[in-house]
């Protein structure tokens, strides 16, 4: 069976007031205070914290190289090791993305292009950074292994354009990837 | 000269006019100089209290010179030494060394004091938002509805004992009335307008809905709060809030009867009811600021903001702003009806009294109820930071099967006892 | 035994003309001689198809409608059939599957379409046509809508097991002006083939080649260029025939499907306007067997992007001397302005020109403002060119029968002639011209006729030369932003849906209309329209022709109210094949 029925738990009339269950939480919660104020955190040692509590001093200090390999940065488009560039603007992503941070002007590839077996590539491709949730469905759906969640999550943009990624910006933080399949190749 | 001076002030202040006129403007500075910076300092208490519970570190970054070589790179990179390179000077320059000896080589972050003031630089220099399609007259109305009430309140309570001058003298509160709670609650509870008021006129569901929530929920909590505190007033046979602290100050706090006439077996009888009126008037006050166990109408997880959502800068800092009040507010009735008010207690003030003077005891005692405050702000703060947001059904349950029941019948209780003992 | 032989159901059936058919375990009557596939489609049975059209001929190439069949047992000499209870003969199940498109029903067959070799037989064949189907949808304009890629998810395998190289051939090969063809993704079912041949009448496309190299190709020295070509791209199941004007321009499951009329002719094709954030993207005809079968000349279907183009007028322009400039304005004080122009000249000094291209309602307003005025000078501009002889009809506004309906015009553009004399001798001192170019051709004003007018209102979508001349221009919407209806050459009403926002401030046009009147002091019912629906059922309370029409009595696909003995030559000719 897919799902577990369980009992609710009998509580007794005493329980029913919730003064112990209040009155505890109000201790564990001060404990939390008083240990963090002496310095004495749970797990300070093993998480790097610096001084109070087991906060790590952004800036200064970094959890990059913990960073999971399915972390989830800011989304960017990546070429391909023969140098192409993989989006062929087949718009699943914009269909797919949930806060529909993606905008893709289609476009053809110029016949006189060495690509142009591809016959389609973005003409502009924008993802709004100030609407991106992070979700990754745009990798998810993604056909042509185009797009990628990158391990990037260090994005100030000082105003609302800034905060548009355009597809040269896109291009310049994907970079080239390896080892992709080469869907276009001369026997497709 | 200075003769002059003073037998012109001595001359001002004997007239009996003036005595008053004068006396109420210090009087109106420093109660709403407690209340005003209480609101930074409790957001302070919060964030940092917050974080300690939660084994953070908290606000800490802002320091002197405001981090304002922040923008030359972080520590590590020697800041001061790029923002002298920015301007040309030379490293062990004369204003170099000037710069040095200010300290402002390097950040003195002051525990993060600095951040309430940083806080609220960031919100006036905040961009002013008003959406379109908004009741735009109700929209800039009601932050200031529910500000004002929680400052208008504070005028009737007393923050400390009365001071004997050659001229007069001075009571210690703002209006002396002689219907304080009454005051209070009439006053307090005009601010859910300004809630409802937000919520409905900024034409979007999840304020609309917050201000239904948070105007059902105030007007619920408020029968009880009232019921709850009617055994007190048959106690103190007094609505006067002055003489509630005085009595309490020689007969012994209501919850701490250790002096006076608290001595007597009486009181500790009546504890029970006290109690009782304790227990509903602290909750109906969380409920009535609004606060976690209780912020049904800022609700983030099913609100989004509640009735503040479509607000931005100084408007939104109102509303952050009146729910601190109120908090501060609610504490200092706490504090006044239950522990004391501005009475150190255990029979200290009738000491400080004759023994150290008339102007220290009362020095003494409004730096006394300034800590209970801080105190209780620590309080609201420790129980935001336990106790789970309620459910509304549950919230609206409780106030009106639990509370309210329970304040009658306390009523009642109170009333056999007293009929018994007196 | 006579009267229980005679009740059984095949007899029932028989004298009806019909035939007792079970599929998949249900039993159905269908006319003699329906094709199975109908038979199927008409209780809600889906057979996949890609050959197969109801407006074609039957191929039987694409073997995708595959079903298993059964029938009665043939019986011995002298053997008598048995019935069970229900009264059917025991069915006898073929074992090998036919294909539905060109089989018809018959007594007692039995159809499933759900049997484990009818799946397995589907699931081969789509096998089979994606084994050198190539792997574009990422980039091919098909995708979303391709029957290819419906099927295969619905019916097919999902993997393949052909690890051979795929065939080559031509890819994003021009054949044609509007036309790209990709034989690779062809299944070879010949729509196009059948459509070009049978209803194009200029059959320049066939098969080329044998076995896997076989494909679709055009005749050398040919181009797809019959003024009827895109149908082939609404025919193409998968993608091979792709539009070059949509080539590209967006992913077709973003696109909201609007339907609506072609105002390009008298016609009225049914179509749908597929739009996208306020962005028209195509026009594709919408079946109307009365009106244009399945088609939809090209001209017409290219027609739209006037609708999101740069000349669109986006908000009131208004000048108040004669030598000044144009300057934007807003809707109020042109209201104003306009109602003490007209109220300064006197009304038989006023002429209306309203157009042929206006919806009913549009021009029931328009006679409310004439009447309002007081003024009799009131006609459109006729637009009568010659028919195509398959759906372009000789008159090119699309709702002349409208007109002559609702303004009560004998004869449309007669009193054109007299008003542009009136104008150049005159006259008339102020035009009200709704929705019209006065400098086009049909219409016949010269730019230096307007020094004449003391007044020029012009309503219209777009910028035109009356546009530029004129004292205050009100934008108006294009057909793709209002409802409506119309009545086309045949005395057919039709609706229009709005499928776009107006343009910037842009307004309907009946509401201007209804402004501009409520301006001039009318309390006529109409002023509390609040929808182009509110009119429409004024109109049916007004006139006879249109007694008691209103928006839900049109429906989708037109109600046909008036006989004017016009025909439309394609629909003809499919009704009576032989003539």
């Amino acid at each position: 069976m897919a799902f577990k029925t369980i009992k609710r738990p009998k509580i007794s009339i005493g329980e029913r007031f919730y003064l112990k269950a209040l009155l505890g939480g109000l201790v564990i919660t001060m404990k939390h205070l008083v240990l963090s104020i002496i310095g004495k955190s749970r797990s300070k040692k093993e998480l790097g914290g610096s001084g109070i509590g087991v906060t790590m001093q952004y800036p200064e200090y970094r959890w990059d190289k913990h960073l999971p390999e399915y972390y989830r940065g800011y989304p960017v488009l990546v070429k391909g090791e023969d140098g192409r560039e993989r989006c062929v603007s087949c718009q699943l992503c914009e269909f797919i993305c949930p806060a529909r941070a993606i905008t893709i002007k289609p476009g053809e590839v110029p016949a006189d292009s060495q690509w142009n077996k591809v016959e389609k590539a973005p003409v502009e491709f924008e993802i709004d950074m100030l609407r991106c949730i992070y979700c990754g469905m745009c990798q998810e759906a993604c056909p042509e292994q185009a797009i990628f969640m990158s391990q990037g999550y260090l994005l100030t943009p000082t105003d609302k354009k800034a905060g548009v990624h355009n597809k040269a910006k896109l291009y310049e933080l994907g970079g080239t990837k390896q080892g992709l399949v080469n869907k276009w190749n001369a026997y497709k | 000269m200075i003769d002059s001076i003073l037998s012109f002030c001595d001359s001002v202040l004997s007239n009996q006019y003036w005595f008053f006129i004068i006396t109420l403007l210090i009087k109106l500075v420093i109660c709403f100089a407690i209340t005003i910076a209480f609101i930074p300092i409790s957001v302070l208490i919060e964030r940092r209290v917050a974080s300690f519970i939660q084994d953070r570190v908290g606000p800490n970054r802002v320091g002197i010179p405001a981090t304002i070589f922040k923008r030359f790179g972080m520590k590590a990179d020697l800041p001061f030494v790029k923002a002298l390179d920015y301007f040309g000077l030379p490293h062990d320059g004369r204003i170099a060394n000037i710069c040095r000896y200010f300290r402002l080589d390097k950040d003195i972050p002051l525990l993060g004091l600095l951040q309430p003031a940083v806080d609220g630089g960031k919100l006036f220099l905040k961009q002013d938002f008003t959406p379109p399609f908004v009741r735009r007259f109700y929209f800039w109305v009601a932050p200031m509805l529910v500000l004002a009430p929680p400052l208008m309140t504070a005028a009737v309570i007393p923050f400390a004992g009365d001071l004997e001058t050659p001229y007069g003298n001075i009571n210690m509160v703002v209006a002396n009335l002689s219907i304080g709670p009454l005051w209070i609650f009439a006053i307090s509870s005009l601010s859910v307008y300004g809630l409802v008021l937000a919520g409905w006129s900024s034409n979007s569901k999840f304020p609309l809905i917050g201000g239904i929530r948070s105007s059902a929920q105030m007007i619920s909590y408020e029968i009880s709060m009232g019921l709850s505190i009617i055994p007190l007033l048959m106690i103190y046979s007094e609505l006067n809030l002055s003489n509630i602290v005085q009595y309490q100050a020689d007969n012994g706090w209501l919850l701490l009867p250790f002096w006076g006439e608290g001595l007597t077996v009486e009181r500790w009888v009546l504890l029970i009811p006290i109690v009782i009126s304790f227990i509903i008037f602290l909750t109906s006050v969380f409920a009535e600021t609004n606060r976690t166990p209780f912020d049904m109408s800022e609700c983030e997880t099913d609100l989004v903001g509640g009735y503040h959502t479509e607000y931005s800068s100084m408007k939104f800092a109102q509303f952050f702003m009146g729910e601190y009040a109120a908090m501060i507010v609610g504490s200092s009735l706490v504090i006044t009806l239950f522990l004391g008010g501005w009475s150190i207690g255990f029979g200290i003030d009738g000491w400080l009294l004759d023994n150290c003077g008339n102007w220290i005891s009362t020095i003494l005692q409004l730096i006394f109820y300034v800590l209970k405050l801080a105190a209780f702000a620590f309080f609201f703060v420790w129980v935001r930071w336990t106790v789970p947001r309620f459910r509304y059904d549950q919230v609206m349950k409780l106030g009106w099967l639990v509370f309210f029941e329970l304040a009658v019948i306390n009523i009642f209780i109170t009333a056999a006892i007293l009929y018994f003992i007196k | 035994m006579s009267e229980e032989t005679s009740k059984l159901p095949k007899d029932i059936a028989a004298a009806e003309g019909k035939v007792n058919v079970q599929i998949n375990g249900t039993w159905y009557q269908f006319p003699r001689g329906m094709r199975i596939i109908d038979a199927c489609k008409s209780v809600g049975v889906h057979v996949p198809t890609f050959c197969y059209h109801p407006k074609l001929a039957i191929a039987g190439s694409c073997r995708m409608c595959l079903v298993e069949q059964g029938m009665p047992p043939r019986l011995a000499p002298g053997q008598a059939p048995s019935y069970d209870a229900q009264g059917y003969q025991h069915i006898q199940w073929m074992p090998r599957p036919i294909i539905a498109c060109a089989n018809t029903v018959c007594e007692n067959m039995g159809i499933k379409t759900n049997s484990p070799l009818a799946e397995e037989v589907r699931a081969g064949v789509l096998e089979f046509l994606l084994a050198n189907h190539p792997l574009d949808c990422p980039i091919c304009d098909q995708a979303g809508e391709c029957k290819l890629q419906e099927f295969s998810n619905d019916y097919g395998k999902l993997k393949g097991r052909y690890t051979e190289s795929k065939t080559k051939k031509g890819k994003n090969l021009s054949v044609g002006p509007n036309i790209n063809l990709d034989q690779e993704r062809c299944v070879l079912c010949g729509r196009c083939i059948r459509f070009m041949r049978d209803i194009a009448k200029d059959p320049v496309l066939s098969f080329s080649q044998r076995g896997t190299h076989n494909a679709v190709t055009i005749y050398p020295g040919r181009e797809l260029d019959h003024p009827y070509s895109m149908n082939v791209v609404d025919l193409c199941p998968v993608g091979a025939l792709t539009s070059k004007d949509f080539r590209f321009k967006m992913r077709v499951w973003f696109l909201k499907e609007t339907k609506s009329i072609d105002v390009n002719c008298g016609t009225g094709t049914n179509i749908t306007i597929w739009s996208r954030e306020e962005q028209v993207y195509r026009l594709t005809p919408r079946q109307n067997d009365e009106v244009n079968s399945c088609w939809m000349p090209d001209e017409h279907r290219l027609n739209y992007r006037f609708i999101n183009s740069p000349q669109r007028i986006p908000q009131p322009v208004i000048r108040t001397d004669i030598n000044a400039p144009h300057r934007a304005s807003t809707w109020e004080p042109s209201f104003s302005a306009l109602a003490e122009a007209i109220k300064r000249v006197p009304a038989d000094q006023i002429a209306i020109i309203a157009s042929g291209r206006m919806t009913n309602e549009e021009l029931y307003m328009t006679r409310l403002l004439a009447e309002q005025i007081g003024t009799k000078h009131v006609d459109i501009v006729s637009r009568v060119k010659e028919s195509d002889g398959m759906l372009i009809s000789a008159d090119r506004n699309p709702n002349t029968t409208g007109a002559q309906v609702i303004l009560g015009l004998e004869n449309p553009g007669s009193q054109l002639e007299m008003i542009r004399d009136g104008v150049q001798r005159g006259k008339i001192k102020a035009i009200l011209c709704l929705g019209e170019d006065l400098t086009s051709p049909e219409a016949g004003f010269k730019a230096q006729d307007f020094e004449n007018l003391n007044y020029l209102f012009v309503m219209d979508h777009t910028a035109s030369d009356t546009a530029r001349a004129a004292d205050l221009v009100l934008p108006g919407v294009s057909f793709a932003e209002k409802f409506g209806t119309m009545i086309n050459v045949t005395g057919r009403i039709q609706r229009l849906n709005k499928a776009i926002e107006p343009i910037g401030y842009a307004k309907d046009d009946w509401t201007i209309l209804q402004s501009i009147t409520k301006a001039l002091g009318s309390n006529s019912p109409a002023m509390n329209a609040v929808s182009s629906m509110d009119i429409l059922s004024l109109i049916g309370q007004e006139y006879a022709a249109l007694e008691n029409i209103n928006w839900g009595r049109v429906g989708d696909c037109g109600l046909q109210v008036l006989e004017t003995g016009v025909t439309i030559p394609l629909i003809e000719q499919e009704k009576n094949p032989q003539g």
